[in-house]
């Protein structure tokens, strides 16, 4: 085990970065929501989460929150995920799948862009889950 | 008894007389209590008075001269459990067993003692058998608990 | 460490202090693995056990973040539901929340329920937040930074100053400030070559106290920084943690945050490459009351008999084998790498005139929410006991709260308003102590709680001077007399006389205060004392002797009841009856043990 310096008590504190924002209800970029109820998972919602935590992990975002809630009520359209940027309406995406997703965090949770084309409708009714 | 776990005990701490103390505590984790034999070997061996060691072995609650049951139940006396009737859980304890605090069983299944405050006051009152907590107790509750250990 | 952190969208909080662990805290992590597993979320959350959350009475407790959802008395059956529900399809379930009392939609957050709303973390700051066997999870929260700074860019003195100007002054019961404390020993000669010593006191020896214990177990680190930045202060490079035996997990957690810091430099040689040098090692207690008072835990530590001595010298003039030596209790340290971060201007904007900061208090007894709670200094006593507390369970009525352990003292309901802080309390004829309250309702006998205190010192005594050995004693089995209605009138001159000769001439701090818990019960309750001489009645119908056990012929048997249950349940076979007619007891047989009264659903057991 090396020694630590000063340095590397803050390299420590940077990695994990994540965490506390996660524990502390820091400030955060964005929230997205993750359709989960029995419909959502049976058209696919867990590999949208999946592919979710995959890209924030490899991209070492530490600024978004991951969540879940039930049934968004528009089962046709699942897998379904709501995109909150900060101080921003809702977004809801519909339809989506591991690549779609992977494109929405990409240009709208990073890049501020919304994915017209995935999206549902901006404004719409708020989840008052997590 | 065996001799051989003492002296490995014993031998740890060479003729150090500051570390009587440790020396003993290792020797009640070991035997579960202070065998006479044991006082003996570290008098001996640790050149220190046999008086000594007697004195730092009535003195700390920690040490017990008397064997301890197989399940050793302790109960919690701090002003919490006090204030919430550990002392009738102790009489109480004291009946079903037919012991007083302090003593074990014929049998050897159970020892009793009254201990000081186990810092969980949260759950008063409280005893501990072994190192597992039952707490919230009433008189009533008192024979469902011991029946778990062979009563 | 080069390797990225893992993502996970959840993680999960389960407390595992000693009170969530003895209601089985292990066995619901255990039963979250397993489920989580079972749905395959376990790349997505993570299950962290952490120290105590405070909460004590609502054990086992989960809190989910992010969104600091707050589970309560959750058993393994309710895990399965819960994993399903909340962290697959994002449904939390709002039986396992928590619901005050008298309402009843439950809680979610956490901070909104009242036991946490009115809190202020200093001490507990990582509690619920860490994980306390990993260092990272410490550092990630600014831990070892106010070390780095006071090695690194601080000179003794400075540290000194900002200590003493902070106005910190000591938790573990007489409140002397801690920065002229370091003063004392940093200029104190050292006849062994300026060999000093730094010692954390936990034996936490209060009944109904286990404030030290939960930050060693919830937040090891915490102390371990202070204590280097002390060491720095006072120039000492060893230093020595006594554990009281009882704390095993207090024990472990301390021992694995040592070996922890060490393989990272944090203790050691040249430490973060500042040349300090400074190590640190645990001894356990093995368990002596007594050896809480300074200089009988200094005799501990060099192996003899935990028996205190006369002060002065003080331990900061010879201590440990001779030598100037510094004693601060647990809660002291972990106070003190915040001040150092955020400085003694922000610390002290927090508090009362004379004493600042927090204060971690145990709320324990007839109280609803039992826990371990962290205040302002200055905060009322009704705030802690109402609106943090929850109030008295069972509607029944607050009498007194007993601060400051056997050292201490009742405070009536009089003085309800009264602002906790080091002088106000000891106005009242308490103290302050570790910071245990144990709170009492209308049942709570106040001569038996004086009588359970005594007991308790007597029991404690060392024995070494007379005034604490004998006369703790000879106010012992007054007392005693007295709970069994053979007490005269005289006795309550003779319990004054000696308290006070006992306060006067005690060797040390047990002894002095050993008559404290029978000098403010006869200040406050005088009423009660008098009821058990004069009347030989307990108001309280605590003190056994006095009371009279009597079944009530027209409850028991009313509706075709006479449910034989008191019969069954009787020690002694005092009673009489068959099922379904009317119960009796024999009160020659009678112990007084109380168990029918107990188990009776009817009220049908009355007490005369």
């Amino acid at each position: 085990m090396p020694k630590l310096t000063v340095e590397d008590l803050k390299k420590i504190r940077e990695k994990t970065r994540r965490t506390t924002m996660l524990r502390e209800g820091g400030e955060h970029r964005a929230k997205i929501t993750v359709h989960m109820g029995t419909c959502g998972i049976a058209s696919g919602a867990r590999d949208i989460m999946n592919a979710l935590i995959k890209e924030i992990e490899a991209r070492d975002i530490t600024d978004v929150i991951l969540t879940n809630s039930g049934c968004a009520g528009l089962c046709s359209r699942e897998p379904m995920a709501t995109v909150e940027m900060a101080g921003k309406a809702p977004v809801k995406y519909v339809d989506l799948t591991a690549e779609k997703i992977k494109e929405v965090l990409e240009k709208h949770v990073l890049g501020g862009k919304i994915v017209e084309s995935y999206a549902l409708g901006i404004g719409s009714e708020k989840t008052d889950l997590s | 008894m065996s001799d051989q776990r003492t002296s490995a005990i014993v031998e740890k701490y060479g003729t150090d007389e500051s570390a009587t103390l440790s020396a003993l505590q290792d020797l009640q984790e070991e035997h579960g209590y202070l065998p006479r034999e044991a006082l003996l070997d570290v008098s001996k061996r640790m050149e220190v008075p046999l008086s000594r060691v007697l004195s730092l072995a009535t003195f700390f609650n920690a040490f017990s001269l008397k064997p301890k049951g197989k399940h050793h139940v302790n109960v919690c006396m701090g002003t919490a459990c006090h204030v919430r009737g550990s002392q009738l859980i102790l009489e109480k304890l004291e009946r079903e067993l037919g012991i007083k605090s302090g003593d074990t069983t014929p049998d050897r299944n159970f020892s009793l003692d009254a201990v000081r405050c186990v810092g969980c006051c949260g759950l008063a009152p409280v005893i501990m058998v072994g190192d597992t907590f039952h707490g919230k107790l009433s008189q009533a509750k008192v024979p469902g608990v011991l029946k778990k250990y062979g009563k | 460490m080069e390797e990225k952190e893992k993502a996970y969208r959840l993680h999960l909080m389960v407390c595992a202090g000693t009170g969530c662990v003895s209601n089985h805290a292990f066995e619901i992590k255990g039963a979250l693995e397993k489920e989580i597993k079972k749905q395959s979320l376990e790349n997505e959350v993570l299950v962290v056990t952490t120290g105590c959350n405070g909460f004590c009475e609502r054990g086992p407790l989960l809190v989910v973040q992010p969104g600091n959802i707050f589970y309560q008395q959750l058993t393994e059956k309710d895990i399965p539901h819960l994993v399903e529900e909340h962290f697959l399809k994002g449904r939390p379930v709002q039986k396992l929340m928590y619901t005050p009392p008298k309402e009843k939609t439950p809680i979610p957050v956490l901070s909104d329920i009242d036991f946490f709303k009115g809190q202020v973390l200093i001490a507990l700051r990582n509690r619920g937040l860490i994980d306390p066997e990993k260092i990272e999870e410490y550092i990630a929260r600014d831990g070892y930074t106010a070390m780095a700074k006071a090695l690194n860019e601080m000179t003794p003195e400075g540290i000194i100053e900002e200590i003493k100007k902070s106005g910190l002054r000591g938790r573990g019961g007489a409140g002397f400030p801690t920065g002229v404390k370091w003063e004392y020993v940093r200029n104190a000669p050292s006849t062994n070559g300026g060999v000093k010593y730094l010692v954390c006191n936990g034996d936490e020896g209060d009944p109904g106290a286990f404030m030290d214990r939960s930050i060693l177990e919830a937040d090891p680190h915490s102390v371990i920084e202070g204590m280097v930045i002390g060491a720095k202060a006072i120039g000492a490079s060893e230093g020595f943690v006594y554990v009281r035996n009882e704390y095993p997990l207090a024990l472990s957690r301390l021992n694995l945050a040592l070996k922890q810091a060490r393989e990272y430099g944090l203790l050691g040689k040249d430490i973060l490459g500042s040349g300090f040098n400074f190590d640190i090692k645990v001894h356990r207690g093995a368990g002596a009351f007594v050896c809480g008072e300074e200089t009988a835990l200094l005799h501990s530590l060099e192996g003899r008999l935990g028996e205190p001595r006369p002060r002065p010298p003080y331990p900061a003039e010879k201590g440990l084998r001779d030598q100037p030596t510094c004693i601060n209790n647990v809660e002291t340290w972990a106070n003190v790498p915040v001040i150092i971060s955020r400085g003694a201007n922000w610390y002290s904007s927090i508090g009362t005139k004379t004493s600042k900061g927090t204060k971690v208090f145990s709320l324990v007894g007839k109280i609803n929410n039992t826990g371990l709670v962290e205040v302002p200094m200055g905060i009322s006593l009704k705030e802690i006991i109402y609106n943090i507390g929850g109030g008295i369970p069972e509607g029944k009525e607050f009498k007194a709260v007993q601060t400051g352990g056997p050292s201490g003292g009742c405070i009536p309901k009089e003085k309800i308003d009264l602002p906790i802080d080091f002088e106000s309390l000891t106005e009242a004829g308490s103290m302050m102590g570790s910071g245990g309250m144990v709170v009492m309702d209308e049942d709570t006998c106040m001569v038996d709680v004086a009588r359970y205190f005594l007991s308790f010192t007597q029991d404690e005594s060392c024995g070494k001077c007379t005034p604490c050995r004998e006369g703790t004693k000879a106010m012992l089995s007054i007392l005693t007399r007295i709970t069994e209605g053979k007490g005269t009138e005289g006795d309550l001159v003779l319990l004054r006389d000696l308290a006070e000769s006992i306060k006067d001439s005690a060797l040390c701090g047990l002894g002095n205060t050993a008559p404290n818990p029978v000098l403010t019960t006869m200040q406050y309750f005088m009423e009660e004392y008098e009821t058990h001489i004069k009347d030989k009645k307990c108001p309280a119908r605590v003190c056994r002797q006095l009371n009279t056990y009597i079944v009530d012929e027209n409850t028991c048997v009313k509706d075709g009841r006479g449910c034989d249950l008191c019969k069954r349940n009787c020690a002694t076979d005092a009673i009489l009856g068959e099922k379904g007619k009317a119960h009796r007891v024999v009160q020659e047989k009678c112990i007084k043990c109380g168990v029918c009264y107990d188990v009776c659903n009817f009220n049908a057991v009355k007490i005369e």
